[in-house]
């Protein structure tokens, strides 16, 4: 049985955050499922924390942590986002139409951040992962330094395509710094420079090019981008250097 | 010393500080309103600990003139520091900077301008001096020497304006909507380390320098002790301060551009020097090693503007988050986004600088 589904349109326009995520927590309990928010701009911690089956559609910038802790929503944005999105998030998820900032998906442990333009510093770092539920970023622009630092587990799928900044480098210094688990795969090569200490590209397999040809169909359809564009490059990856490749760092073992 | 009762129920305000700059390339005329309806937006980035506003072409009339903002404790500082202004400048006009009463703003110092030159032959102790250099050494005269007097800003046809609350409230004493400039900043301050003071708040400046900070610098005993071999006392018990003096040794008396005195601030790692060609590599191996005690450790976002200027730059691993726009023949540098859609919806052009990277927008004439 498909529940029902009920909607509500909300204006942000200069509403306190703390209000208008109050107003959104009562629509929920009195059943409504599925929010249109219009003239949002700045307002912080949209979705936090929710559960369940509940679809965002957001028009406006919303402000920092959106839908950080979530577990399981659905938002969508048509604008550009700001920092902290996807923080600490469990399942559920993000699209952004346009760019994000910085510290995207920290430490996400599920669900899927899909944004199609360039990210700020830090994304997805502390990204962790357990048995099935592995947390997913796919950036269509290019990165800022340090994405997927300390990464754990997961993956981050980088594909510099859809970029405002033509003469970057596809991603920033330090990338998969200190990194002990999941994958990053990155679209076309990446400067050797760019890698974190340690790291050095490898060329994807059949088993990761069937990940990656999922991920990006999803990508697609969400983003409304031709899929067979996207796939019609090589892929390279970047996995840890060793099992533990930290290990000695403090205590010699 | 004992906890607090109920200490466990204390809540801890996570934030940090908020920044938004504006320039109108052609000199158009920007009123007040548009910083102050930016930096509300990005009200939950300070605790109202301070706010404060920088304003360039906002004294046309008197643009000739070095405008010190002054700022007063009591009667008797005001005394003192009149004495001094008319003992090193001549004084063309003075008033009281215009205020209202407001609740958000309870017991604030007394606030004065005072439009000056420079003598044509000075007799004082400071004669031999160049006129700017003449200028920085009344300001430090008075902010070191007259208690509770201190110097808001010193520059020609711009000003400071700050203090201890948000920046909306701080906006609504001075009457900030009343003015019209064609470069504004703005800050929103949450204090970790230092007090939150009138002094304290942002803007900090020098001359026509003033700079808005997002950050701390952690290297603010070294960057002092520096400017303290210069000349340059630090006064105002916030990191900060130093950025404002440096700008004006290594621009205006070392004669850098400002994107090396920003390369001074966040130089290029060695490993990136490594990589560069022999005389850039040459270029950043000799400004790192000759302005050491100059670089800015920690995490900053800063808007740093003159007369004809506004410049944007981070650390040189983006500690801090700022965000460039464009409309028209206006430039927005913002730590949010939506403070600049509030101001301006639609929007040409919106970019996140690289780190250390700055942004510098020149007017057009």
């Amino acid at each position: 049985m498909v529940a029902k589904r009920k909607k509500r349109t909300l204006t942000a326009g200069h509403t306190y955050y703390k209000q208008f995520n109050e107003e959104i927590r009562e629509l929920i309990k009195e059943g409504v499922t599925d929010f249109t928010i219009n003239e949002c701009n700045g307002q912080r911690y949209i979705g936090i924390a929710m559960e369940g089956d509940i679809r965002f559609h957001i028009n406006g910038v919303p402000g920092q942590d959106l839908g950080a802790f979530m577990r399981g929503p659905y938002i969508h944005i048509n604008n550009n986002a700001q920092d902290g999105v996807g923080n600490t998030m469990d399942d559920g998820r993000i699209v952004i139409e346009g760019i994000a900032g910085d510290v995207i998906g920290y430490a996400m442990r599920g669900g899927d951040i899909f944004i199609k333009g360039d990210v700020g510093y830090r994304v997805g770092i502390h990204m962790k992962a357990y048995l099935d539920h592995q947390p997913k970023i796919v950036v269509g622009g290019k990165a800022g330094d340090f994405l997927g630092e300390y990464m754990a587990g997961g993956i981050i799928l980088l594909l510099g395509m859809f970029s405002g900044k033509p003469d970057s480098p596809v991603a920033g210094r330090n990338l998969g710094t200190g990194m002990h688990g999941g994958v990053i795969y990155v679209r076309g090569e990446v400067p050797k420079d760019q890698l974190g200490p340690g790291l050095h590209t490898q060329p994807v397999d059949s088993g990761d090019l069937k990940v990656i040809k999922e991920l990006v169909n999803d990508y697609a359809k969400e983003l409304k981008l031709d899929s067979k564009d996207i796939l019609s490059d090589n892929f390279v990856k970047i996995r840890p250097f060793s099992h533990r490749p930290y290990g000695n760092l403090y205590v010699a073992c | 010393m004992k906890a607090p009762d109920r200490y466990y129920d204390f809540e801890k305000d996570i934030s940090g500080c908020g920044i938004f700059g504006v320039i109108h390339k052609k000199r158009g005329l920007i009123s007040g309103e548009m910083p102050i309806a930016a930096m509300t937006c990005m009200h939950d980035r300070g605790n109202g600990l301070g706010g404060g506003f920088a304003a360039y072409g906002i004294y046309p009339d008197h643009a000739d003139k070095y405008c010190f903002h002054m700022m007063y404790d009591d009667k008797k500082a005001i005394e003192n520091s009149e004495h001094v202004l008319r003992k090193y400048f001549d004084l063309h006009f003075l008033e009281p900077i215009p205020t209202r009463k407001t609740l958000a703003i309870p017991n604030p110092p007394m606030f004065n301008r005072y439009f000056v030159t420079v003598p044509e032959k000075p007799v004082n102790e400071f004669s031999e001096l160049a006129e700017e250099d003449y200028i920085v050494s009344v300001v430090m005269k008075i902010n070191t020497t007259i208690p509770g007097a201190f110097v808001v800003s010193s520059g020609k046809n711009m000003g400071a304006f700050k203090g201890v609350g948000f920046p909306e409230d701080i906006a609504e004493f001075f009457r900030l909507e009343e003015y019209k400039a064609y470069i504004w900043t703005g800050h929103n301050r949450f204090p970790t380390n230092t007090p939150g003071w009138w002094g304290g708040a942002h803007p900090f400046t020098i001359l026509n320098w003033s700079i808005v900070h997002n950050g701390e610098i952690s290297s603010y005993g070294i960057n002092r002790r520096y400017l303290c071999e210069n000349d340059y006392l630090c006064t105002m018990m916030t990191d900060t301060e130093v950025v404002a003096y440096e700008l004006d040794m290594l621009i205006r008396k070392h004669g850098l551009s400002w994107e090396m005195a920003a390369k001074c601030f966040a130089p290029p790692f060695w490993d990136e020097i490594e990589r560069m060609s022999p005389e850039d590599k040459e270029l950043y191996t000799t400004l790192r090693a000759t302005y050491g005690p100059g670089m800015l450790n920690g995490p900053f976002a800063i808007l740093v503007a003159d007369n004809n200027r506004l410049m944007g730059l981070n650390d040189r691993i983006k500690l801090r988050p700022l965000l460039v726009a464009e409309k028209d023949d206006m430039i927005f540098m913002s730590s949010e986004e939506s403070a600049v859609r509030e101001v301006c919806p639609e929007l040409d052009k919106v970019w996140m600088p690289k780190a250390g990277e700055p942004v510098i927008i020149d007017l057009e004439d």
